[in-house]
């Protein structure tokens, strides 16, 4: 609450404006019955002809001042309340994009959206319209009662009677309703989340035709959706007529107590006419209570939503003195490392030492903690125990976006955006010069299928890359870690979908651009084979290391995969040798 | 096909206000019954609400004013009794409505979400996920008030508006009339408004659309995001965004916050204008002050009714931009669907033929050209080739996925366009390359491939591809939850889970696009020998680039440049010495030329 009212403050020129309308126009409002009441009175019953032109033109003005001041507040309203949402929903973006991987593997993209987007608008909808209204309705009602009390104050006070009874009333429904709105924020979130992951596995759903089980699915989560909605209803439907009924009971307390007075000649009976006249003018906002609660209390429920996330704190953070290194030359060490996922030991006691310049090669079965490596080195993760080391300073000392930016990782998902290609690849890499651009893409083999394309590099693509093909996807991510020209080079089994004379291809580049270190992991022996050192990983643990030579004369787990791979080549080798 | 992206607006058809107002209306139709005890009781308790100021004035005038202390204590009791109907009146009222609004929202939003199940890739492919997503929540949740207003505000008001005019008109015709003069300029500028401001309140449907797939695609990419350190660029982009999603709701409230102003004015207006005439009316003798009197408080019981009935259009006006989006998708045919004539495949054996297929994605370009092949049921046939040659797509048209433009493919003889799409895919496994498992434990999806397997069966099936091994690490097991995406799973642990899934659903067809790309060769062959038996009999179709993987296919057929350019088993091609030679012998190439060079 405290950081909207803060954003809200923020706004305090427009807000202002508009509440300076808001408060003039209801000035003018209250002259409109005067000036109404002196024509009935004076010009139709006294036939004073004379006064009629004034009142006219009295009329006229408050109209065309109501007419402007009217437009000038909604609009200074709407204005400051999107600003205000503006800057909210980029602080929770700023916030969500903060946060670590191990957030995003617990918590899913549809929640998050629905945060983004609907828990915001509900909050502009109370910063708007459920402001503007309660400030009329408190300056009527307050208004109201001082006429009220002037014209008789036992009589007022007696007509507020059921002022407790109402407030109790609007507490319970606003207790109930924000309760409801909580679960309608969750459930929506829900009902996001549904939708988007079957839209994001279309291909899986059409592929199995499960169409019409996903239809039942969502109908599920719609049909609980429309439940706790109808539940909203059915509380509102319980208190605001009961609302009504208090602020209409009004009217009878007022003739009979009134009357009581006018008969005990405590209280003319013109009094009591004047009175009666202006007690509409109480009863109205309390009626709008109801309507009005339910505002506020679904706004502090997207609000509270809201909070809960920026109350995560990003597992890793920036240290408070952030090191960053004197020269970057791209030197990785592991000593020690052990990395637990889930209670699970994924990594065990790593050592790795990679020179500025050198290549790691890393293989190893599905599981045994590839990537986990990977993600240490970038910190995407922190390790459970040991250190990595970038350059000599220990990674949760180093300044995270030096690092980062220093690392360019080519993911084993290819993830690209619905954008141009040439978008797609300088993307967040700042200004990219023409030369760097040209040979990244040279170099990745980009160059080589877009050239083929209509639109070249200005080709749009579809989300996730819709439209390519896996190979095409993997050539453009790499392209994407090259033009970042960062010291350490990460690919993780990006080159699977590629085909051998273009994987071939790309390693050759890689090795005549040199000048940075890479870490590579991959399946086929021919993308490893070249490396200073390759890691065989298994369950943790690299249980061989050594050039390709080395680890073929160890006969072990590489050389088998070799010989899996280049059956016929090892055997005419081998019958060479007999 | 061109592609949209989160930059771009969305480009809509725009229809006929009406056109949508009436399709909207229609679904108030099943409801009748509920809609006009709706009205009775809203009749009831307006009637009350008129009543009240009336007994207060009787109370004050008559009983109050002759010390009548009997009668006010009845006409109290009378009032505590009709507001007490009002009550039960207001609840049942807002019950009833309450339910109808919400079921209708239900089957609008169930209807669309049905429809887009039955829309083909490309309507999936040009568009990003998060604009589908923005009309499935967003937009019909705008549709929110708009039904029950119509009946609550809309009718009643008409009602209670048609009832004056009637007694202005038998009152005073010519007052009347003056009364009424300010209706056609109101009248005008709304209509102004409405067109003006319905055009913009449709470019901010399509930000907030253009605003929701951008944050789709951050958060869904958000390791990438991460890992580029591109958060200041990303975070730009979309402040950029929100500040044209404001930009465009701010320029549509400043064409709409006329509504209320010109209610205001032609109220305030017509008001003096009554006096105005009425004055010199009485001067003339035409009417009784009495009846001015009278009248003008008429006025404020006609402009009243009208206050809420532009609220409630200046509603539509705001929402109707939405409905628009919604009837949009409603209305795109999908171009894949069963023909009117299709039949169910029967249980087929496995025979695939394509016979001069031709096929592009986008119209004027090919990506497959006069693609003719034979499959006899039993065959494990591998595709091989460079990327984006056209692998995938032979693959994606043996399930019609994408329509093609000329020629047959054929299932055991049936051309697969005039079997129902149902049938046809629940008999073809697929493992796309896109490994996507859906949120939820592991069982679970597995189990997706086949909805009735028992737990055994998964854990067979889990079994089959070396997985059960990895699984049963997990603290839970197959219970494990994987979330989004199997976003905690290595890529090879998931790509084992969709084979599992694929070998489930039992398929007498099986396509491999590069399942095991992310998977190690030790594995890969486990998994090879775990699935020979499982394979006996099916035909199957293996995209791979890793030679050791296809080797031993019974064929492989080389695609290069949208056509089948060798096909053959591996010693055939090997000795043909063709295109799959040299990919063969490259990999020793590759292997001994650095050694070479060394």
């Amino acid at each position: 609450m405290k950081r909207l009212l803060k954003l809200t403050a923020k706004q305090w020129i427009t807000y202002s404006i508009g509440f300076t309308a808001l408060i003039t126009a209801i000035v003018l409002d209250m002259y409109n019955p005067y000036y109404v009441g002196e024509i009935i009175d004076r010009v139709i019953m006294n036939g004073e002809m004379a006064y009629l032109r004034t009142a006219l033109v009295a009329l006229a003005v408050i109209t065309i001042g109501r007419a402007v001041l009217g437009y000038v507040k909604e609009y200074m309203f709407d204005l400051s309340s999107s600003r205000v949402i503006v800057d909210l929903r980029k602080k929770l973006f700023d916030h969500i994009q903060k946060l670590s991987f191990a957030f995003f593997d617990k918590n899913n993209t549809g929640e998050l959206m629905s945060r983004i987007k609907e828990d915001t608008e509900n909050i502009m909808h109370a910063i708007c319209y459920g402001i503007s209204l309660l400030v009329e309705q408190i300056i009527y009602f307050g208004v109201a009662a001082v006429i009220l009390f002037m014209i008789n104050w036992k009589l007022a006070l007696i007509s507020l009677v059921t002022m407790p009874l109402i407030e109790y009333v609007v507490f319970r429904l606003e207790r109930q309703a924000g309760r409801l709105y909580e679960k309608i924020s969750d459930q929506r979130a829900e009902l996001n989340m549904t939708a988007q992951e079957n839209i994001a596995g279309v291909r899986v759903v059409k592929a199995f035709g499960r169409e019409k089980y996903e239809i039942l699915k969502f109908l599920k989560k719609n049909e609980e959706n429309f439940r706790i909605n109808y539940d909203l209803v059915k509380s509102m439907a319980k208190y605001n007529p009961l609302i009504e009924f208090l602020s209409n009971i009004v009217i009878v307390i007022v003739i009979t107590a009134g009357g009581y007075l006018v008969i005990g000649e405590e209280m003319t009976l013109g009094t009591l006419v004047a009175f009666s006249n202006y007690i509409w003018m109480l009863i109205w906002p309390l009626r709008m209570m109801g309507w009005l609660v339910t505002i506020v209390a679904q706004c502090i429920a997207s609000v509270k939503k809201i909070n809960k996330l920026f109350d995560e704190e990003p597992d890793i953070k920036n240290s408070p003195e952030p090191k960053i290194p004197e020269k970057i030359c791209g030197h990785v060490e592991f000593r020690d490392v052990c990395f637990d996922y889930d209670g699970v030991r994924v990594l065990k006691d790593i050592n790795i030492d990679a020179r500025p310049g050198s290549t790691i090669a890393i293989m190893g079965m599905t599981g045994a903690g590839k990537s986990s490596l990977m993600n240490l080195i970038g910190r995407y993760y922190d390790c459970s125990s040991g250190s990595v080391y970038f350059d000599g300073i220990d990674v949760k000392e180093m300044d995270l976006h030096t690092l980062r930016k220093n690392v360019a990782v080519v993911m084993q998902d290819t993830f690209l955006f619905s954008d141009t290609i040439e978008e797609n690849i300088k993307f967040g890499a700042g200004e990219v010069s023409d030369e760097v651009f040209t040979a990244a893409c040279r170099d990745a083999m980009v160059e080589e299928f877009v050239s083929q394309m209509p639109d070249g590099y200005q080709t749009v693509i579809g989300e996730r890359g819709v439209g390519l093909s896996g190979g095409q996807k993997q050539r453009i991510s790499i392209a994407r870690a090259l033009v970042r020209d960062a010291a350490v080079l990460l690919m993780d089994d990006s080159t699977s979908a590629l085909d051998m004379e273009t994987e071939y291809a790309i390693q050759k580049a890689l090795e005549r651009r040199k000048g940075f270190t890479c870490f590579i992991i991959a399946h086929r022996i021919s993308a490893v084979k070249n490396a200073d050192e390759i890691l065989y990983f298994e369950d943790g643990r690299i249980v061989e290391r050594g050039s390709h030579e080395e680890l073929l004369s160890l006969r072990g787990r590489y050389y088998e995969t070799y010989r899996e791979q280049y059956r016929d080549y090892v055997d005419a080798l081998e019958k060479e040798v007999v | 096909m061109p592609i949209n992206n989160f930059r771009e607006d969305e480009e809509l058809v725009q229809s006929l206000n009406i056109t949508i107002i009436k399709r909207l209306m229609s679904y108030l139709g099943p409801y009748m019954g509920p809609v006009i005890k709706t009205l009775l009781l809203m009749a009831v308790v307006i009637m009350v609400e008129l009543s009240n100021p009336y007994l207060m004035k009787l109370g004050i005038d008559k009983y109050i004013a002759e010390g009548d202390w009997e009668n006010l204590f009845l006409l109290g009791g009378i009032m505590i009794l009709i507001n007490v109907v009002a009550v039960v009146c207001s609840r049942l009222r807002m019950l009833i409505m309450g339910r109808v609004s919400n079921s209708i929202l239900l089957t609008i939003r169930q209807q669309l979400y049905s429809h887009i199940q039955k829309l083909s890739f490309s309507f999936f492919d040009s568009r990003p996920a998060g604009k589908i997503l923005a009309r499935i929540i967003g937009d019909v949740n705008s549709l929110n008030d708009v039904f029950a207003n119509s009946v609550t505000s809309l009718i009643p008001e008409l009602v209670k508006i048609a009832a004056v005019v009637v007694i202005m008109m038998v009152m005073n015709y010519r007052l009347g009339l003056v009364a009424l003069a300010t209706l056609p300029f109101m009248l005008v500028t709304f209509f102004f408004i409405s067109t003006v401001s319905r055009k913009r309140w449709q470019l901010h449907r399509k930000k907030s659309s253009n605003l929701n797939a951008f944050t789709h695609e951050d958060f869904s990419g958000i390791r990438v995001v991460q890992s580029l350190a591109a958060e200041q660029e990303t975070s730009g982009v979309f402040l950029e965004l929100c500040n044209e999603w404001k930009d465009s709701f701010v320029r549509a409230v400043r064409i709409n916050d006329f509504f209320w102003p010109t209610v205001e004015m032609s109220w305030g207006v017509g008001t003096i204008l009554v006096f105005w005439f009425g004055a010199s009316m009485i001067g003339t003798g035409t009417i009784t002050p009495g009846l001015l009197v009278a009248f003008s408080s008429y006025v404020s019981m006609f402009w009243q009714p009208i206050m809420n009935i532009s609220n409630f259009y200046n509603q539509l006006v705001t929402n109707m931009a939405g409905a628009e989006r919604i009837f949009e998708i409603l209305d795109i045919e999908p171009d894949i669907k069963d023909r009117p004539d299709a039949k169910p495949l029967p249980e087929i054996k496995g025979d695939v033929s394509f016979r001069n297929v031709t096929f592009g994605y986008d119209e004027g370009q090919t990506v497959l050209n006069n693609v003719s092949f034979d499959v006899s049921a039993g065959q494990t046939i591998a595709l091989v080739g460079s990327t984006g040659a056209g692998k995938s797509t032979v693959a994606n048209l043996i399930s019609r996925f994408y329509e093609i433009t000329s020629g047959e493919v054929l299932i055991d003889g049936y051309n697969v366009n005039n079997v129902t799409l149902e049938s046809l895919r629940s008999q073809i496994g697929v493992m796309p390359q896109d490994t996507f498992l859906f949120s939820g434990t592991i069982m679970e999806n597995i189990r997706y491939g086949k909805l009735d397997a028992t737990d055994e069966e998964v854990v067979e099936a889990a079994k089959a591809v070396s997985a059960h091994e990895f699984i049963m690490k997990f603290e839970k097991g197959y219970y494990t939850d994987v979330n989004e995406r199997g976003t905690r799973l290595s890529a090879g642990q998931r790509q084992l889970i969709a084979f599992a899934r694929a070998l489930l659903a039992n398929p007498r067809i099986l396509i491999l696009d590069e399942a095991t790309a992310s998977i190690d060769t030790h594995t890969e062959r486990l998994v090879q020998q775990g699935i020979r038996r499982l394979l006996e009999g099916r035909t199957s179709f293996v995209i791979a680039h890793r030679l050791s993987t296809i080797r031993n296919a019974d064929r492989i057929m080389v695609v290069e440049e949208g056509g089948i350019v060798e096909s053959g088993t591996h010693e055939e091609l090997i000795r043909l010495k063709g295109q799959y030679y040299n990919l063969y012998t490259s990999q020793f190439r590759f292997l001994n030329d650095e050694e070479e060079a060394g």
